[in-house]
């Protein structure tokens, strides 16, 4: 055992909703419940802000797996944003597939403010999830810069 | 008498008979052998035979040369022409080389959408519509003019034009009206849609009759006989602008014989059609089931079929 | 508008085959409305791309640049200053027009992201519909506002056709047969004589096949 390589940590990005997934992982904390450290956590007014070209970003940027959770269906603060999400992460999941990266490094959970114990477990199951999975494809074929490349966009309207 | 067209089946209708024309779908192949087999066997019982254009968009042997072979075998061509495949060039250069081959009945329709058939990548052409093709064959004829108002200085083509309705598609308050336009561009007879909704059928023809149209065109009643209760159903569900009553539907799932039953509807339609006022004639559509059409027209007391004088 | 849709991606991939550097370049217009090839389309299209070369072990280098409208030159002059010589190919998310612009103006390959649909309007957000056949003279005039040219599936001018039943097209029941709509709308404005005249056939020569189609506005032209 001891020639083995280091197990697999994926880096996991969690896009969360303020109202709800950022909440409940506060009362995660406080209720000292442990949920993996791989999962890095990004605050979101709403899910409804979900952008494709960022949730790609990630992965080109080095994460292997990405989630975003947002409020339960019904519940979203802003009504529908939560809805929304979710047709753009399955539009991004499509967009992964023909990439070649894979769409199920992609998910969407729903939970609520309240839920501190199931923000643990969705930390635990999909961090378990993407190390059965392994590493980001393109972690094979190329180095990572490991930081936002330089500026690609040119502004000059 | 002077005829628009001389073709027999201008003089029978003008003779006040009784018409009985009936259907024959050109093969998907060269060989003309079906169509002259189906001739010979139809020639006796009917006063014409329809050659499909690409019926369903499927391609087949060209109804212009299929009726040729009709003719050949000693009957009456009603050639079928669609304006889904040719513009207004091909289908005039058509209609000059069909008339040179002894061909005198066309019947202008729009026809299936090539999504039906078997080339649905196909690109359509619709240049022109069915009433503006009735319309093209008239002038042809009547006014000697091509399409583009060009002088046909002699040998004009001169058809006996026919024009489809279909009383069963909607709106049905239109319908008639649309007839009275395709009467207004020029057309001589009609064909309907195949009928089963009777009742539907007598109020379009009350209508017609209202406008005094069926004195202006000959309107020859669709009629199918059906060969079992899915064929029924499946004509009452999947093909548009189509009715099938509920009724008509119970008789042949009951009927221990659905072919002989189909039979006996078909017969007892034309019987009833008979009676109509406006009705001119019947038009037997039994596309894959030719054979059943002498039986048909015996049953309906339209056998022997009268010569044209 | 002008109606677009992303090409899918392994297309596009496979469009520009073995390119380092490329330039994606958006349109400010139409295609921005009907999001499929604005600023945040090129943004998603280039991403995409960079990781599908990554993950075929090779580099891609983007630059976006979404410029007001392709179909404008004095826009399209914009991108001289990023033609440079590393950069292997142009990406368009333009309509048509656009990549035709871009292709005329500049001395480098050009590859459509875009499939072009067709002139149209927005139903609601994210759904787009055709409304004009750009046939070259309008008849709307004598058809309730409804075109048959592009609504009905055989362009009857004198419609409708036998296989209209229950207000849809004998095509498919997702399509509502135009000619019952203009009856209808005919109808509601006490105008279903119109209806009663037959149209004769159209002139296709103002439509197409002579070549582009132009328009020349004599006194607007600045030369």
């Amino acid at each position: 055992m001891s020639n083995s390589p280091a197990p697999f940590e994926p880096k996991i990005v969690a896009f969360c909703c303020y109202y709800c997934a950022y909440a409940a992982a506060d009362l995660a904390g406080s209720m000292r419940l442990q949920y993996p450290a791989n999962v890095r956590l990004i605050e979101m007014p709403c899910t409804g802000k979900t952008d494709v070209r960022v949730l790609l970003e990630a992965f080109e940027n080095g994460a292997d797996g990405v989630y975003v959770a947002g409020c339960l269906e019904g519940d979203c603060h802003f009504l529908k944003g939560n809805i929304r999400a979710k047709k753009r992460v399955q539009y991004a999941k499509k967009l992964l597939d023909e990439i070649g990266i894979g769409g199920e490094r992609l998910e969407m959970f729903n939970l609520s403010g309240s839920m501190g114990p199931r923000f643990a477990e969705i930390a635990q199951e999909f961090t378990e999830k993407i190390r059965k999975l392994g590493p980001n494809p393109l972690k094979k074929t190329g180095t990572f810069p490991g930081e936002m490349p330089e500026e690609r966009v040119a502004h000059d309207k | 008498m002077s005829w628009k067209a001389g073709s027999k089946l201008e003089k029978l209708l003008s003779q006040g008979h009784f018409v009985v024309t009936g259907e024959v779908g050109p093969p998907k192949h060269a060989s003309p052998d079906g169509i002259l087999r189906h001739a010979e066997l139809l020639k006796d019982y009917v006063d014409a035979i329809n050659l499909t254009d690409n019926q369903t968009a499927i391609v087949r042997m060209s109804s212009i040369a299929a009726g040729v072979h009709v003719l050949r075998a000693g009957c009456e061509p009603i050639i079928q022409m669609t304006v889904r495949d040719r513009n207004r060039i091909a289908l005039q250069s058509d209609l000059l080389g069909a008339y040179s081959l002894g061909i005198r009945n066309v019947l202008c329709l729009s026809g299936d959408h090539q999504s039906f058939g078997n080339h649905p990548t196909a690109k359509n052409v619709h240049d022109v519509d069915s009433i503006q093709l009735i319309r093209i064959v008239k002038d042809l004829r009547d006014e000697k003019r091509f399409a583009c108002g060009e002088e046909i200085k002699e040998h004009e083509p001169r058809f006996f034009i026919g024009a489809a309705a279909n009383p069963f598609a909607d709106p049905f308050e239109f319908r008639v009206l649309r007839l009275e336009k395709k009467i207004n561009a020029g057309a001589d007879f009609i064909q309907t849609q195949c009928i089963f909704d009777m009742e539907r059928f007598e109020r379009f023809m009350a209508m017609v009759r209202e406008r005094g149209l069926h004195k202006k065109a000959y309107i020859l009643a669709g009629v199918t006989p059906l060969k079992s209760a899915r064929a029924a159903r499946y004509m009452q569900q999947s093909v548009a602008g189509m009715i099938v009553p509920e009724e008509i539907i119970n008789r042949m799932e009951k009927a221990k014989d659905p072919k002989a039953e189909g039979v006996a509807i078909c017969v007892e339609q034309i019987k009833h059609l008979r009676t109509i006022e406006g009705v001119a004639g019947v038009h037997i559509m039994a596309i894959m089931w030719e054979d059943i059409i002498p039986t048909i027209v015996k049953e309906a007391g339209l056998y022997p079929r009268p010569q044209a004088e | 508008m002008i109606v677009a849709e992303a090409k899918p991606l392994e297309e596009i991939a496979d469009l520009l085959g073995e390119v380092r550097k490329i330039l994606v370049v958006g349109c400010g217009g139409c295609v921005t409305v009907c999001l499929a090839g604005g600023e945040k389309e090129v943004g998603i299209i280039a991403a995409a791309l960079r990781m599908m070369y990554k993950k075929n072990g090779k580099e891609l280098e983007t630059l976006e640049v979404t410029l007001t409208r392709q179909c404008d030159p004095e826009y399209v002059e914009m991108l001289e200053k990023y033609i440079t010589d590393d950069v292997d190919c142009i990406l368009s998310l333009a309509c048509g027009v656009g990549v035709q612009f871009l292709a005329e103006r500049y001395n480098k390959w050009v590859v459509p992201a875009l499939n072009t649909k067709f002139a149209g309007g927005t139903i609601e957000h994210g759904v787009w519909e055709e409304r004009c056949g750009l046939c070259g003279e309008c008849i709307l005039h004598k058809t309730g506002g409804i075109c048959p040219i592009i609504r009905c599936s055989k362009s009857i001018l004198n419609g409708p056709c036998g296989g209209s039943q229950n207000g849809r097209c004998e095509v498919n029941k997702d399509i509502p047969c135009a000619w019952q709509l203009i009856y209808d709308r005919l109808k509601a404005l006490n105008k279903l004589e119109l209806l009663l005249e037959i149209q004769p056939p159209k002139d296709w020569s103002k439509a197409r096949d002579g070549g582009p189609r132009k328009v020349v506005r004599e006194d607007v032209r600045i030369e």
